[in-house]
């Protein structure tokens, strides 16, 4: 491609044009990177400021530099990050090819080696520094994403009882009728990743195996919930401040 | 010792280290994990206040008049149990090993307790050395790292039956407590390695040991209050908890320590500086003026007063370590108690 990447000042391009335009692609990339998200923080890598850099080259390949918060952060989530990032980057509109790297990371060689030939978490940590791993990660992703239910119930039902519903109302209640939110969006999406059913007309209140919360379990369910969701914030804000310390941003 | 508005705190600090991780220091061939460890722990001290942050050539290599002042002259801390945390790998010496914080010990007998680790995995080895270590020091505590990486194995858990074995000896020696790492994912990790339920199932099966669980399982906060609210010999270790939230986000800080008061209760909750880390200073003169802040969001935690953060800052520990407490700063009546377990199980449904 040799579509001047500041295009967009001399002219305005096409709807065309722009999508074969370096500066479209690279915004298409960023907007990819936003659905990776850090399975802890159950938060978007873009948002947490774990990309580094975007570019796309005359030849339509992406690249990308993620970054976090040390040298040591945990090298599975890191591995799932730049694992999901490879996959959403190939996939979006005008890329050739996704070349995602991880830097300044005590595994970068061995995860982008892993990443780059496409092969799981145990066999691209075999024979490196970072050694074989007990498990694939999909049950890592899973017991995350669990927990992300769990912290989200609280942030879309703690607002509803502390406007004065009571347990009965919210056991009760189905998804259709909380009031509309981001919070709320995302709990559905969390829902359905766990194939756990999320339309209007499923309850509102279900624990991670989706089974419904009764009215006697329920104040107990809560106050776990907001538990998940505490640490979840206090983790991310201690993940915020390093990378902040380590990167100057 | 720390006064304020006429209330004396007794202060343990029941988590500290004394470490080497100049260059000097460094493995060769492993010097980029070396540095790499010691960048992220400084990185650490940048979320207390800035006043207090160290350069990193000082913060690689702190000396020992540098801890006496921080920690006693300035840190008001009356006692400070130092733990190990060994990474032989990266540096020569060890980082900061049972024999380098055993130098503070001697000198200032009065000043320190002193904690030694286990690693079940080294086997019959790790042992003698152990042993070696009890003869030597007589500690009553030691420090364990079930995250950390040994040749093939990617960490153990608590309750391994190898395990079981040094936890059994450890008891048979006089060992009371047991400092367990559970806290922010660094490395190593796989996905147990903050997984709790390990020290459930030791704490259960070995009543006469304590188990102070270090930085309260962080990120994992909530499956440690549910497991500790169980079983009473559970504690939550606050190093990490006040140096990494309390300055820098003090709205999360208000709501981990909610949670915390509220599952695990002010009896079993213990002061840890991180030092060198954090200094004390302003840990233990923050948690002093601590309230939480205005705002709905923390209507329904339990509130802490002074006499339960007479307990956080020392007494639950000076308990713990058979620290004797001047009278002046004993609680009236007596030393906290631990609760009856089935009364906090009660106590939390009724709240709940």
């Amino acid at each position: 491609m040799t579509v001047l990447s500041d295009a967009r000042a001399v002219a305005p391009l096409s709807n065309d044009a722009e999508a074969a335009s370096s500066t479209g692609v690279t915004a298409r990339v960023w907007e990819a990177l936003r659905s990776v998200r850090d399975p802890e923080l159950d938060t978007d890598v873009v948002s947490l400021d774990f990309v580094g850099a975007v570019s796309v080259d005359d030849s339509a390949v992406a690249h990308v530099a993620l970054r976090l918060p040390t040298y040591f952060c945990a090298p599975n989530f890191a591995f799932l990050m730049v694992a999901d990032a490879h996959d959403v980057v190939s996939e979006a509109a005008g890329v050739a090819r996704a070349d995602v790297v991880l830097v300044d990371h005590f595994a970068s060689d061995a995860i982008n080696a892993g990443v780059a030939a496409r092969a799981g978490f145990v066999s691209s940590m075999a024979g490196t520094e970072v050694g074989e791993a007990v498990a694939e990660l999909d049950e890592l992703r899973r017991t995350f994403t669990e927990r992300a239910l769990m912290a989200g119930t609280d942030l879309v039902v703690r607002p509803l009882m502390r406007a004065g519903s009571t347990p009965e109302q919210v056991a009760a209640m189905t998804l259709g009728d909380a009031p509309a939110s981001a919070d709320l969006d995302r709990l559905r999406r969390r829902r359905a990743e766990l194939g756990i059913p999320s339309t209007d007309a499923d309850p509102l209140v279900v624990d991670p195996s989706g089974r419904t919360v009764g009215v006697e379990a329920l104040p107990l369910h809560l106050r776990k919930a907001r538990s998940y969701q505490v640490g979840v914030d206090a983790n991310t804000s201690i993940c915020r401040g390093q990378l902040a310390a380590r990167y100057g941003v | 010792m720390y006064e304020k508005d006429g209330e004396k705190y007794f202060v343990v600090d029941s988590h500290m280290h004394y470490w080497d991780a100049s260059p000097e220091n460094w493995v060769p061939g492993a010097e980029q994990y070396a540095k790499g460890w010691i960048e992220c722990f400084h990185a650490y001290q940048s979320l207390g206040p800035a006043e207090t942050h160290w350069s990193i050539e000082h913060f690689q290599k702190y000396s020992e008049e540098d801890t006496m002042k921080d920690l006693f002259e300035d840190g008001h801390v009356d006692v400070a149990i130092a733990q190990p945390t060994y990474l032989k790998e990266w540096y020569s010496e060890g980082f900061n090993t049972t024999e380098r914080n055993g130098q503070l010990l001697r000198k200032y007998p009065e000043k320190f307790r002193l904690n030694t680790r286990f690693d079940p995995r080294d086997g019959d080895a790790g042992m003698r050395e152990f042993e070696a270590n009890v003869e030597e020091w007589k500690p009553i505590g030691a420090k364990l790292y079930t995250a950390e990486w040994n040749g093939d194995s990617r960490g153990y858990k608590l309750s391994d039956p190898e395990c079981y074995k040094f936890l059994e000896r450890a008891q048979e020696l006089g060992i009371k407590n047991i400092h367990i790492h559970k806290g922010p994912t660094i490395w190593p990790l796989d996905k147990d390695a903050f997984d709790v339920s390990d020290v459930d199932k030791a704490a259960t099966d070995f009543q006469g040991l304590n188990f102070i669980v270090e930085h309260v399982g962080l990120p994992r906060i909530e499956d440690f209050c549910f497991m500790a609210t169980q079983e009473p010999n559970v504690y939550a270790g606050l190093s990490v908890v006040l140096g990494g939230l309390m300055h820098a986000r003090p709205r999360f800080f208000a709501k981990v320590m909610g949670e915390l008061l509220f599952w695990v209760g002010e009896d079993k909750m213990t002061f840890g500086s991180d030092y060198a880390i954090w200094e004390p200073k302003w840990q233990v003169e923050g948690l002093v003026d601590w309230d939480y802040p205005e705002g709905h969001d923390f209507d329904d935690y339990p509130r802490l007063g002074v006499e339960g953060k007479k307990k956080i800052l020392g007494l639950n520990a000076a308990r713990l370590y058979d620290i004797p407490v001047p009278a002046e700063m004993q609680l009236p009546g007596d030393s906290p108690a631990a609760q009856d377990d089935a009364e906090l199980v009660e106590r939390e449904v009724a709240q709940a």
